[in-house]
């Protein structure tokens, strides 16, 4: 049949397009690697926030630690995730993304994997900082370091379907927030519990699974989510 | 045929019935026309069910043996809360044919519902709190059912919010029936999530409604829960239509609309 | 090659223009004109797919399609030969130089510049750049003449020609005077929704 040889094509073409977006995004990235650590310090403000603000009293830090963490990596990740799409769609390039053929969902997987790189790892990476500031058991730092790596790119995966919803809004990311922390509630929960069970000495080995469940599912769904929203967002 | 072809159209198949009559639906004076005849009817049913409901609800029913008086808050917060749920999963559900059908009408009546949905929402949790004071002390306990309440109020407030911002109504309707679909995709896991978490962190859990609930009782929230469907339906319905005039002002079948209604000495 | 029968498409519940109707060829040129206003730009928005019609349907019978609008796609902090191996990679046509087609849009000289010193000019030649580097029949341009020279509007008309000649089809909206010496070309005055221009 005619198709049958392209359709290999299409799917080589398919793996170059996808690793030339990765690529490009990195390369931008670097570019303006200065834009990368304001996600980070943001991080590290907030959290040497909790301690001001409610008193250095070890035992409490240590039980909020999980949470405050979370949240702020949360937050963190809202911020940075405001620009996903932002200047592909403001200088055309996602016209030209829906135009070339490739399904689009591909295109924001690889969007996405290229900002969780650059933008949700070093929260990852810092978070061991993080958990000796707030007092954390060492028994459980371990345990926080692997929620935030299995969870962090679930928030980038979600949060990029609003920030496809939002991107071109003039104030999309003050919006933003309010459509996707509804939608981290179980991640926070299940994350934190996860962390408290290891303070605790408890399994959290099924928390762990709750959380690869939770990857695996949004891997799946939400790029396509993401393709449909940047699709009305550009008619 | 070359798969490469790219089509685009608005004709639609016009098969299934079911699908025949969304589209139906989805013709503005049709619609119009077709929801004048019943509107003021759905209005009666839920004025003549609130009234006998509320009475049975207030007067008739003994008060209860443990709450006294203030369980009676029930027949408000309980429909309510289920109204919540409901029209949540509806403008989900109608977000969805507008999506895929690119129905008007569908688009008008998901984003018609969203109001309607989160004022219910706000109501389950302020009488849910009024309720709380007596029972628990408090006016808020992070309790599962009110957390998930206030949750789904999040939510609704994402979609209304997404929906006021974008400026091109029809593009605002499209983004916010898929932001309602993904929420809707969630609020399960949410709500399993936060009810889990309830049990966790507190132990025993405090319930609302008792466990033995008299008959005399029963009856009044039933009607107050039918009551309170007619008046979504009836509010939907008498909105959507305000929307369709609104948007089709300069349409033909509107003038026809607003001249049919307008009395002789004003013209 | 694009057979196009009564599409209208309505903002804000008015048309934006009146109802379009035309077939277009291998080897045709399409040029919408008409004076600001008039849709030009969301015609050529709706015939690459971005925006759904209100009305009509259209049939497209090219595999793919390439668009150059107001939108560059260029980006700042690419120089302008990683710009162009990007299109080209991610294309998926490797086998093209990217040399030559700079060479062709007298880019050679700024290849290693990053895109944000260029002028409105070479920004506009970099952008054009992606037609010589796809294999799509169908080409939708708006406005491509705008911030070009006359050395740049001579280089369009070429490439134009090349791409007509080489059996592709183009529709090609623009508010000026210049046409592409093209013989079996049509024009559409698109007629705004409100029934000015």
């Amino acid at each position: 049949m005619l198709t049958e040889q392209p359709s290999e094509n299409i799917g080589g073409s398919m793996a170059a397009a996808f690793l030339a977006l990765l690529r490009r995004d990195l390369l931008l990235a670097f570019r303006r690697r200065t834009e990368l650590l304001f996600p980070v310090a943001f991080l590290l403000v907030v959290v040497s926030l909790f301690p001001l603000g409610i008193g250095p009293n070890p035992a409490l830090l240590a039980r909020i630690a999980p949470g405050v963490i979370w949240i702020a990596a949360l937050l963190a990740t809202v911020i940075a995730l405001d620009g996903l799409f932002r200047s592909d769609f403001d200088d055309g390039t996602l016209e030209q993304f829906i135009l070339s053929g490739h399904p689009l969902t591909l295109l924001v997987l690889a969007k996405i994997v290229a900002h969780w790189l650059v933008a949700g790892l070093p929260l990852v990476l810092l978070s061991p900082l993080l958990a000796i500031w707030m007092n954390l058991p060492m028994e459980s730092l371990g345990v926080m370091v692997l929620t935030l790596m299995l969870g962090t790119p679930i928030l980038s995966l979600i949060g990029s379907i609003g920030v496809g919803l939002t991107v071109g809004l003039k104030r999309g990311g003050q919006l933003l927030s309010l459509l996707v922390f509804p939608l981290y509630v179980p991640i926070l929960i299940v994350a934190t519990a996860a962390v408290m069970a290891a303070s605790d000495g408890l399994p959290y080995g099924a928390f762990l699974g709750l959380l690869t469940a939770g990857l695996v599912i949004s891997v799946t769904l939400a790029p396509f989510a993401a393709a449909a929203a940047l699709k009305i967002s550009l008619s | 045929m070359n798969p490469d072809t790219r089509k685009m159209k608005t004709d639609r198949p016009r098969k299934n019935p079911l699908v025949m009559f969304i589209h139906k639906l989805g013709s503005p004076p049709w619609f119009y026309g077709f929801t004048g005849k019943f509107v003021p009817w759905l209005w009666a049913v839920f004025t003549v069910l609130t009234v006998w409901g509320l009475y049975l609800g207030l007067i008739k029913a003994p008060p209860d043996y443990l709450q006294g008086e203030i369980y009676r808050i029930m027949y408000i917060h309980v429909p309510a809360a289920w109204m919540s749920m409901m029209i949540y999963v509806l403008m989900a559900g109608m977000g969805f044919i507008a999506l895929i059908w690119r129905i008007r009408t569908m688009e008008i009546m998901a984003m018609n519902s969203a109001p309607i949905g989160a004022a219910f929402t706000l109501i389950a949790l302020a009488t849910g709190s009024l309720w709380g004071r007596p029972t628990w002390g408090t006016y808020w306990v992070w309790d599962a059912r009110l957390t998930s309440e206030l949750v789904l109020l999040f939510l609704y407030l994402g979609v209304i919010g997404l929906f006021k911002a974008m400026d091109e109504p029809r593009k605002a309707a499209r983004a916010a029936s898929l932001l309602a679909l993904v929420g809707l995709v969630n609020l399960p896991i949410i709500h399993f999530s936060v009810k889990w978490w309830n049990t966790l962190h507190q132990g025993s859990s405090i319930s609302l409604t008792g466990s033995k609930i008299d008959p005399s009782m029963l009856w009044p929230l039933l009607i107050m829960a039918v009551a309170m469907k007619f008046y979504y339906a009836a509010n939907l319905i008498t909105r959507s239509r305000v929307t369709l005039l609104q948007q089709d002002l300069r349409k033909s079948w509107t003038r026809d609309v607003i001249e049919d209604a307008t009395p002789e000495r004003i013209l | 090659m694009l057979f196009v029968s009564e599409i209208s498409f309505e903002r804000y519940f008015e048309p934006v223009f009146q109802p379009v109707s035309f077939a277009l060829e291998a080897g045709g040129l399409l040029l919408v004109t008409g004076a600001n206003g008039c849709g030009k730009t969301t015609l050529i928005r709706v015939l690459a797919g971005f925006l759904h019609p209100t009305s009509g349907n259209y049939t497209c019978q090219a595999p793919s399609t390439a668009y150059v609008g107001h939108q560059l796609a260029i980006k700042d902090d690419l120089s302008v030969i990683e710009n162009l191996r990007f299109m080209r990679n991610f294309l998926g046509i490797r086998q093209r130089s990217c040399k030559a087609v700079m060479q062709r849009l007298g880019l050679d000289r700024v290849a290693g510049q990053l895109a944000r010193t260029l002028s409105a000019g070479q920004r506009k030649r970099c952008a054009l750049g992606r037609l010589l580097l796809t294999d799509s029949k169908l080409w939708l341009l708006d406005e491509p003449y705008a911030n070009l020279d006359p050395e740049g509007v001579g280089l369009v008309d070429d490439i134009v020609i090349n791409h007509l000649a080489a059996g592709g089809a183009c529709v090609l909206a623009t508010l000026g005077n210049h046409r592409p010496g093209w013989a079996s070309s049509q024009e559409y005055p698109l007629i705004s929704g409100a029934g000015e221009c």
